[in-house]
């Protein structure tokens, strides 16, 4: 389930970013860097437990599916707080260093 | 337990490979100094994408882990590290599960580079040419 929503996250992003293109205001790169490589170590994860469990790994006990969609949104908000502080540091569009 | 750290440490030499060429290009004064700009300034822009990708995903990675409790936020850090047993099977997930994430991060990088310097090649390579609607 993190594997998933991290995924679909990375995607999201990289389409916002390709849509953003050329002016990148918005540091849009950040997230799906992120996103992007922390999904293809959760894919490696999910193969080494493919390999040990076999078929069971996609029935998993409801209480582990609800942590790890609790974990996946969790690891979102903290991609997102990620981006926002690199977003108001780097400041592209000098909205705030630009404030008198 | 801690695969991680894998990626992480290779994270830190890429890091350190970007810086020295960053200053390298800074600090170039000979002759050719803007060729090896020139050269090395796509490299510096492709490495700093590997970078990122690595830093990114072991920071979540380590978060995952702080969540599951294998990691913590006092000495020695990593709960696996307290008995032998546990150390033994961490170090062994790092060789298998750690080293492969690496690669595979890796990987996904160098076909990244691959295909954005084929695009960047062909266009290069086509002329630019004014068509009756341009004009």
């Amino acid at each position: 389930m993190t594997l998933l929503i991290s995924v679909f996250a990375a995607v999201c992003f990289t389409v916002a970013w390709y849509k953003n293109q050329p002016q990148n205001t918005l540091c849009l790169s950040t997230p799906c860097f992120l996103l992007w490589g922390a999904s293809l170590m959760w894919l490696v994860d999910a193969v080494v437990e493919y390999a040990h469990l076999g078929v069971a790994y996609f029935s998993p006990e409801a209480a582990d599916l609800v942590n790890d969609a609790f974990l996946g949104l969790s690891v979102l908000a903290l991609t997102l707080v990620v981006w926002v502080v690199t977003l108001l540091v780097k400041d592209p569009r000098g909205v705030l260093h630009n404030k008198k | 337990m801690a695969c991680f750290i894998v990626p992480a440490a290779e994270a830190v030499v890429t890091t350190v490979a970007t810086k020295i060429l960053e200053k390298k290009q800074a600090t170039a004064t000979t002759a050719d100094a803007e060729l090896f700009r020139a050269k090395t300034s796509t490299l510096v822009r492709k490495l700093r994408w590997l970078n990122k990708l690595l830093w990114g995903g072991s920071f979540l990675l380590a978060f995952e882990h702080l969540w599951h409790g294998e990691l913590t936020l006092a000495f020695p850090f990593l709960t696996a590290a307290g008995d032998a047993a546990s150390m033994t099977e961490m170090l062994r997930e790092m060789a298998t599960s750690g080293v492969a994430m690496a690669a595979v991060v890796t990987l996904a990088w160098l076909g990244l580079v691959l295909v954005t310097s084929a695009w960047e090649r062909k266009a290069q390579r086509v002329p630019v040419t004014v068509t009756e609607t341009d004009a």
